[in-house]
This record gives structure tokens, C-alpha cells and sequence, in this order.
């Protein structure tokens, strides 16, 4: 299967990518289980998605990932059929095997190691699960047996050899369990059956899970050769099946086609088969569909068949049921033997059948087109920029026309984000293993509780905040939360409580992570940050200061390095990798209430909207969303704390003053202040300052061009961007400018070392 | 220098910068740009003139006559933007003009004296002599990669 000039090869690609998706709604499923949620339908949902991989892997002859599914899907059969009620622990080991059962996903995928040790372990927690409720259990060997049967699919698999494999089913059938009941199962599939992608075949064969089971297969409404229309159903099962489960589980066997099909389940104690007459409804539905014009697609590929008239319903309709009978299917991989068959579905108003389309697209194209759009907006800039100083009347044709290209050339932009923007559902969800793994290790009792999943990220955001919101998860469960026994004492709930919320604020996105444990210990941090000499021993520091210190490279607050965290590349490490992404991060900590680290990140990283300054003769590019407020100052307004620095009042608050132009650099201070332009910019953290430029020329939308950091990493720009007259203006980022101005200001002599050097 | 018998022929382009001939290995050389006004990068080093816009990509710009420590030059419409791509790093080097490429060998090349400072030490990394000229080889990665180091 490993071979890569296999023809399945690209099925078996698509399998994995299904996989991700199912592995995803089970993780879903069980988390609302988790939150108390008793919907039997989430219960289904978590169970079909197992039986979906478990199915597929069977396809692919995937052993151990088959071996592993089938018993967890026993397990949570029981659930499923109200047997057994997951309590807190047995939702634990859910969980671990749903992570485990990724791993066996991944592995199997790229042809790795298999964790055995891992799956037996995992394999005896959902044995003793079973044992508890008393189930039936069942050898994992016995699922190894239908492989075969599944690979046979892969030849046409006809309606009429239905009939012949699922006669021989029975013979694998040697369960020891007692047989109580006997059901007779009569089983007509409608059209839309088939339709929808479903299977007949997985049906039977999960009735042949329950007990001894013997199919028949009727085919008298099989019509002639000549008269046959290849996408009509003709055939029904009766299946006589001695079980001891109840009727509820078999029709649970054909619960993914209700309304689909004809069942009729009845109860008796003889043997005998009860001959199955066609309803007449059904009936007239053959007549209903017999005239459609699709059936021309599918009765050309009919001569492909040769020996068809011994099997005559063999049509493409099965073909794509074969496939896993999941509709999703048709979105992966529309494979030639699919297409005739597609058509007919939209046809059927069946309510299954509307799934939303995707179109899976290479990133690499998407890059070229975001990299193209940035090109038109630079060039749509430079255009207006010459049409402008072309004298024309701002009413004439070409004005106008521009105008229009301009809100074009946004909308375009937007969109084009909007492709590369995804949910940070699955990054969320990749976290709520973190904890579950972390609150293992340290023996915490942990619950993540995620809020804001559908907020919408750059695609590069959502990758590379991985591993930063990965240690921030871990340090929350390792350092933040106390033990249980401190918990209790603190008159706490025993279980911590980890938050992970993602929210868009002001053309940002906010990510928090924030714990309900003791806060940060001030005075240890303090105290850790002198025996380090990070900070001389008589600083005084205020209560935010000394949280910030946890950012210092070098700071690790852990008495005791634990496995998790502790090793002292944290924070200075989560801070820069958010930096590099644009973003900022701040805490806030109550002691005794818990701490909050938040991220604030850029929506994309390819597009800003500015505010365009002069500053020195010097064009600078400040992120609008700071902005807050323009001013002209007079003397008045100014007033000085202490020489160098001053502050202006607005209204009645007062906000620090910098002079952006002596802060970059780029010329001496403005010594009257009467007349200069004051932009007053707001950070997320609440901080204020007013910068001093010399005029506002414009607000627009800029493209980001990163800047080469490894030659010359200048402080307080964050990019560059192109302005329409080809020139090169810097992006500002404010809030380093000011924390520089600050720490500037503190030490004079680096002022004068700095200032002026341009 | 018209020995060209062996096969090891180097390529150089020569350069002026405060009326000295200086001269590259011509396979780093990318483009020759005229000069445009750079945009300048807060607190950099000064020999760091800012940026430009090449193409769409921000290339940085160094002065090299303040690079090698010689007195800065004005700058004037004449003087030109050597883009060199060293590694996977474009810089574009600000030079007075741009001279000549000459062709010779390996022979012709003679390793400079023991007598520099530490800090030019290795910036210069051969000597050559063209119509009575001594032109100055420079060792590209020490003028880039170093002026990355100290940067950082």
C-alpha cells in the first residue's frame, strides 16, 4: 500500500485527509459529551466517525488502525445503545484513544512505527470499560476476517453479487454469545439510497455483527436486460437474524438511511422467512425516475460491462458507495468511476444529500494569487498617485473610473484573505490534547474550556501560533493552576480550570489563555529575577513590571523543572514568535484568581490598513487601529513632569508626549509645540501615549513587505511597505517605539547615544 | 595578466569609492542600479543607508566607503547601487561609480600585505595591478556578514 505508483494512492491520500475531518468531529463530539451534552446524536456522531475510519482504514488494509477503531467503536456501541453511561473517567480514556486513534492515523500515513505499547494499553482500558457493563465481547480478530470482503469492493460490486457475498457472510459469523431472538429484517434501499453514497452492504454486514444472520436477496423485479435503467434500484433483502440485541440496535444499523429505504423489522420466534412483497410506492418511483435525461451518462458506460446480463443491476450507482459510503467522498476525490453517477444526484431532493461544496486548493496557488493582489493594490496606488498629479478634475471619467477600480481592487483583497483564513477550531482543539497530556504529567485535574473556535485566522497565523499557544497551554496547567490539595484549601473546586478564548476586537484577533489558579507569585518572581540578575536588587518595580519579567529570556519560575515547562526558554520564546507574527502579548494576574495571557494578533499578514505620516521629510506608515484620536497642540496642552519628559493633556487625562521624529531618530527635538500634529494611539493593554509627526497625508491600505531582519533588525519598525510612487515608507510599531522612549528616557545617556545618529 | 593559459580566469567589476579602485567578484553581482534616494532605517549603523524598493522586494542599502571606514562620499545622482546577492541575502552596495570588468587569473592576484588592522583584516582579500593600478579585491561575505553580526 506504501507504494507510490499505486493507483490508490491518491484515494488513499484522500482517505487521510477525510480522516483529519473525522478525527475532528469526534474530538467535537466527545468534548460536548465532556460539557454534559446527552444528545444521543452527538453520541452518533462520535460513533460514526470512528466506524467511518475504522471502515476506511479497512479499505486500505490499515491493520492496526482497523483493530484499534473496531474496539473503540464496541465501546462506544454501548454508549450508543444506552448500555453503559460514560462517567468523567471513562470519558478520559475516550479522549486517550481518540488522540491515540490520530496517532495511529498519522503513523499509518506516513508509514511509521506503530505505538503498540500504547494501543495495548489503551486496548485493556476500553476491555475493562466493556467488562464493567457486562457486553459481549468480541475478538479483534474477528474484524481482520471482513477485510477481504472489503477489498473485494474494489471490483464492481454489484447489486446482484451483493447477493453472493452476503450469503457467505454468516459462515465468518462464530459469535459465542447467547442467542435469544429471532428478527426478520425486511430491507428495500430507494434510489436515494444510493444516491446519497450509502451502502447496502455495510448494512448487512453490521446485522451480521449482532448474531447469526442469513440474507436473502430477492431479485423478481429484476426487469429484462434491455429494460434495465442502471442507476434504479431493484433489489431487496430479507435478513433473518437470531441475536440477542434488541430492535432498537438493528434499526440503529439503518439509522444513515432512514427515510431512504423500506425497513420493517419484526419480532418472532419461529424461523420461518417471510416472503417480502414491493410496496407499491416503491413502485411507482422506479416509473417516476425511469424517463430522466441522466440516464444516458450512465447507459453509455454500460458497454464497458461485458457479462452484465447474469448480473444485470451492476451500475455505477454502487461504485460510489464503495468508497466508504460517506458523501464527503464525492467533495475529495471525483474519480471517473464516480462522475457519471454524480449527476444524478442533485435529482433526488433528498435532505442528506445537501452538502456544502469544497474545493481543496494547493496553498501554493493561493500564495501566487495573494502575492499577485498585493501587486495590483501597489500598482493601483502608483496609478491614482499619477492620475492625481496629472491635474485632471477630480469629476472626470478617469477619477471616477479609479474610484471604482479602487473598491475593486479591495474587495479582491478581502476575499483573497478570506480564502486564506481559517477557523482556529483545529488549532483549539490540538490544545485541549496539550492539557489533557499536561494535567496527566503533573497529576492535575484540568478542564479546558474554549470559547470563539469559528474566529477566522490567516492560514500562516494559525500555524505558527502552535507552538507558542502550545507552551503558554502548558505553562497555564504547570505553573498556573496550584494542586489540587492547595485547591481545596484556597476553597477552590478541585478541578482547574484552563480557558482558551479567540475573539476578533478592532480588526484584531484576541487570543486568551487564562487559568483560574493562585496568580502570579510577585515576590517570588521578584526575588527569582535578582538571584538571576535580571534586574539589580533595589529596583522597584510596579505589579505589572515584575509580570512582564516573566518575558525576560532566561526566566523560568518553576522551583522544581518539571517534565512540562520550567527549562527557561518560555516565555521570551512565546513573546518573540508573536512579535514575529505581528502580535503582542500582555498579562494580567490577581492573586489568588488566576492569570491571563493575551495575544493580539494582525488578521493577516500580508495587508494593513495605515495611516500615512511625514515625520523629518521621511514618509512613515502607523497601523490605523491605534490611531484613536488626531490633535493640534498648542504651548498650553504641554506640560512637563521633569525635563524630557512631558505630557499633554486631552481632556482630562494626561498622555506621555514623544517626539516620533526624535525617537526614530531622524532629527532633534521639536522644542515649540504650538501647531504640531499629535496622533493619540491606544494599545490593547490600555496603555496611551501622543506621538508628535509633522502632517497626516493619507489613510490606505498597504501591502506588507517584511523587512530582512537578519541584516539589520531596526527597533520599533515592524515592516516595510511600497508607496505608490515606488518609494519605500517603514511601518511603525508604536508600541515598541514607546516602550524604547521609555526605557530611553529612564537612562539619559542612552538617549544621546541613540538620538541623531541619522 | 594577459596569461591566459590557465584556465582559472576570474571576472572582476572595478568600482570607484573615494577615488581608490576597489573591484568584486563579478558572479555575486546581481544588477547595477542607478542611484535612488533610500529610505533610512532608525538607529542603524551609518554606513547602513536605508532601504529601496527593488522590484517589489526592500533591498537594503549600505554606504561602502563608510563600510570600509573611508571618509563618506556625497551622495549625488551619479553615484550607483551594486545589488550582490551573497548566500540567500540581496544587499545593494552604494559605490561613486562603476569602472570596468576586467578579466584574470588567479595568478594575477596577489594576497595583501600583513599589515591591516584587526578590523579591516579580512575585507580586502587579494591585490592586483591593472595599467600601473592597484586595484582592491573585496571579500564579499566579510563586508556582508559581518555587518549582520554587528547588527545583531
Amino acid at each position: 500500500m506504501s507504494d507510490p505508483n499505486d493507483p490508490m494512492a491518491e484515494i488513499r491520500a484522500s482517505f487521510f485527509i477525510e480522516c483529519e475531518e473525522l478525527l475532528e468531529a469526534l474530538q467535537d463530539g466527545l468534548q460536548s459529551l465532556d460539557d454534559g451534552d446527552e444528545d444521543t446524536e452527538t453520541i452518533n456522531v462520535v460513533f460514526r466517525a470512528v466506524h467511518s475510519i475504522k471502515g476506511g482504514a479497512g479499505a486500505f488494509g490499515l491493520e492496526a488502525l482497523v483493530r484499534f477503531a473496531h474496539r473503540f467503536e464496541t465501546v462506544l456501541d454501548e454508549v450508543r445503545a444506552g448500555r453503559m453511561t460514560p462517567d468523567a473517567d471513562a470519558l478520559k480514556i475516550f479522549f486517550q484513544c481518540a488522540d491515540h486513534l490520530s496517532d495511529l492515523v498519522r503513523v499509518s500515513r506516513d508509514d511509521g512505527d506503530l505505538p503498540d505499547d500504547k494501543t495495548a494499553e489503551l486496548l485493556q482500558h476500553l476491555d475493562d470499560l466493556l467488562g464493567e457493563t457486562g457486553a459481549p465481547e468480541e475478538e479483534a480478530e474477528e474484524e481482520i476476517d471482513f477485510q477481504p470482503a472489503v477489498l473485494s469492493l474494489d471490483l464492481d460490486f454489484g447489486d446482484a453479487e451483493d447477493d453472493g457475498d452476503v450469503a457467505e457472510l454468516p459462515s465468518l459469523d462464530e459469535l459465542p454469545s447467547p442467542l435469544t431472538n429471532t428478527f426478520t429484517i425486511k430491507f428495500r434501499p430507494e434510489n436515494d439510497l444510493f444516491d446519497t453514497g450509502n451502502e447496502p452492504f455495510h448494512m448487512l454486514r453490521s446485522l451480521d455483527e449482532m448474531g447469526e444472520c442469513k440474507v436473502t436477496c430477492h431479485m423478481d423485479s429484476l426487469p429484462e436486460f434491455a429494460d434495465l435503467i442502471p442507476e434504479q434500484s431493484y433489489l431487496y433483502w430479507t435478513v433473518e437474524l437470531q441475536s440477542d440485541v434488541d430492535e432498537a440496535e438493528i434499526s440503529a444499523a439503518f439509522e444513515f438511511v432512514e427515510g431512504l429505504c423500506t425497513l420493517e423489522i419484526s419480532k418472532q420466534a419461529s424461523d420461518a422467512v417471510t416472503e417480502y412483497e414491493l410496496p407499491d410506492d416503491a413502485a411507482t418511483d422506479v416509473d417516476a425516475d425511469a424517463g430522466t435525461p441522466e440516464m444516458d451518462q450512465t447507459d453509455a458506460a454500460m458497454p464497458s460491462l461485458p457479462e452484465i446480463s447474469e448480473a444485470p443491476a451492476v451500475s455505477e450507482v454502487p461504485d460510489i458507495a464503495e468508497s466508504d459510503g460517506s458523501q464527503k467522498e464525492d467533495q475529495v476525490t471525483p474519480t471517473a468511476a464516480e462522475k457519471p453517477a454524480s449527476p444524478a444526484t442533485p435529482k433526488s431532493p433528498s435532505p442528506a444529500a445537501a452538502a456544502k461544496s469544497v474545493v481543496r486548493v494547493d496553498l501554493d496557488r493561493i500564495e501566487r494569487l495573494v502575492n499577485l493582489v498585493g501587486e495590483l493594490v501597489i500598482n493601483q496606488a502608483m496609478l491614482s498617485q499619477s492620475l492625481e498629479s496629472s491635474g485632471l478634475s477630480p469629476h472626470s471619467d478617469a477619477m471616477n473610473g479609479l474610484e471604482e477600480f479602487q473598491r475593486l481592487t479591495r474587495d479582491i483583497q478581502d476575499s483573497v484573505m478570506m480564502i486564506r483564513a481559517q477557523p482556529v477550531k483545529s488549532l483549539f482543539q490540538r490544545m485541549s490534547r496539550i492539557v489533557r497530556e499536561a494535567s496527566a504529567a503533573v497529576g492535575k485535574d484540568v478542564r479546558l474550556h474554549t470559547e470563539g473556535e469559528s474566529t477566522e485566522v490567516d492560514k500562516t497565523v494559525i500555524e505558527r501560533l502552535a507552538d507558542p499557544l502550545t507552551h503558554m497551554i502548558r505553562n497555564a496547567v504547570d505553573h498556573g493552576l496550584e494542586s489540587s490539595a492547595d485547591r481545596i484549601a484556597a476553597g477552590k473546586p478541585e478541578e482547574g480550570r484552563v480557558n482558551l478564548t479567540a475573539a476578533h476586537r478592532s480588526g484584531r484577533v484576541v487570543i486568551e489563555v487564562s487559568d483560574d489558579g493562585g496568580g502570579i507569585n510577585r515576590p517570588k518572581v521578584l526575588q527569582i529575577a535578582i538571584d538571576k540578575g535580571l534586574i539589580p536588587e533595589d529596583a522597584n518595580l510596579s505589579d505589572s513590571e515584575i509580570d512582564n519579567l516573566l518575558f525576560l529570556p532566561g526566566f523560568s519560575t518553576a522551583t522544581v523543572v518539571s517534565d512540562l515547562s520550567g527549562r527557561g526558554v518560555g516565555m521570551d520564546v512565546v513573546r518573540t514568535s508573536i512579535q514575529a507574527l505581528g502580535g503582542r502579548i500582555t498579562i494580567t494576574s490577581t492573586p489568588g484568581v488566576g492569570t491571563t495571557f493575551s495575544i493580539s494578533l494582525p488578521l493577516t499578514l500580508a495587508v494593513l490598513d495605515g495611516m500615512v505620516v511625514q515625520v523629518a521629510d521621511e514618509t512613515l506608515v502607523l497601523p490605523l487601529n491605534v490611531v484613536i484620536e488626531t490633535l493640534t497642540l498648542t504651548n498650553e496642552d504641554v506640560e512637563m513632569v521633569r525635563p524630557g519628559a512631558n505630557v499633554v493633556r486631552v481632556r482630562s487625562g494626561f498622555v506621555p508626549l514623544f517626539d516620533l521624529g526624535q525617537e526614530l531618530g531622524y532629527r532633534a527635538p521639536v522644542e515649540d509645540y504650538e501647531g504640531s500634529v499629535v496622533l493619540l494611539i491606544a494599545h490593547e493593554d490600555g496603555s496611551r501615549a501622543a506621538l508628535i509627526i509633522d502632517s497626516i497625508q493619507d489613510q490606505r491600505q498597504v501591502v506588507i513587505k517584511g523587512l530582512d531582519d537578519s541584516f539589520y533588525r531596526a527597533p520599533g519598525i515592524a515592516a516595510a511597505t511600497i508607496l505608490g510612487d515606488g518609494q519605500i515608507a517603514l511601518i511603525l510599531d508604536t508600541s515598541d517605539i514607546i516602550t524604547n522612549a521609555i526605557g530611553a528616557a529612564g537612562s539619559p545617556s542612552a538617549q544621546n547615544l541613540t538620538g541623531l545618529s541619522a | 595578466m594577459s596569461d591566459k593559459e590557465t584556465s582559472n580566469t576570474i571576472e572582476l567589476l572595478t568600482f570607484q569609492l573615494a577615488d581608490q579602485e576597489y573591484s568584486l567578484d563579478i558572479m555575486s553581482v546581481r544588477e547595477i542600479r542607478g542611484w535612488t534616494r533610500t529610505t533610512p532605517l532608525p538607529h542603524a549603523p551609518s554606513y547602513m543607508k536605508g532601504v529601496i524598493n527593488l522590484r517589489g522586494t526592500v533591498l537594503p542599502v549600505m554606504d561602502l566607503s563608510e563600510r570600509l571606514g573611508l571618509k563618506p562620499q556625497k551622495q549625488t545622482e551619479r553615484n550607483v547601487i551594486i545589488v550582490v546577492k551573497h548566500e540567500d541575502t540581496m544587499t545593494g552596495l552604494l559605490v561613486d561609480a562603476v569602472s570596468d570588468i576586467i578579466a584574470l587569473t588567479s595568478e594575477d592576484l596577489q594576497p595583501p600585505p600583513e599589515m591591516q588592522s584587526a578590523d579591516s583584516a579580512s575585507v580586502v582579500s587579494a591585490l592586483t595591478l591593472i595599467d600601473e593600478r592597484m586595484i582592491r579585491v573585496l571579500d564579499l561575505s566579510s563586508i556582508v556578514t559581518s555587518a549582520q553580526s554587528n547588527a545583531a
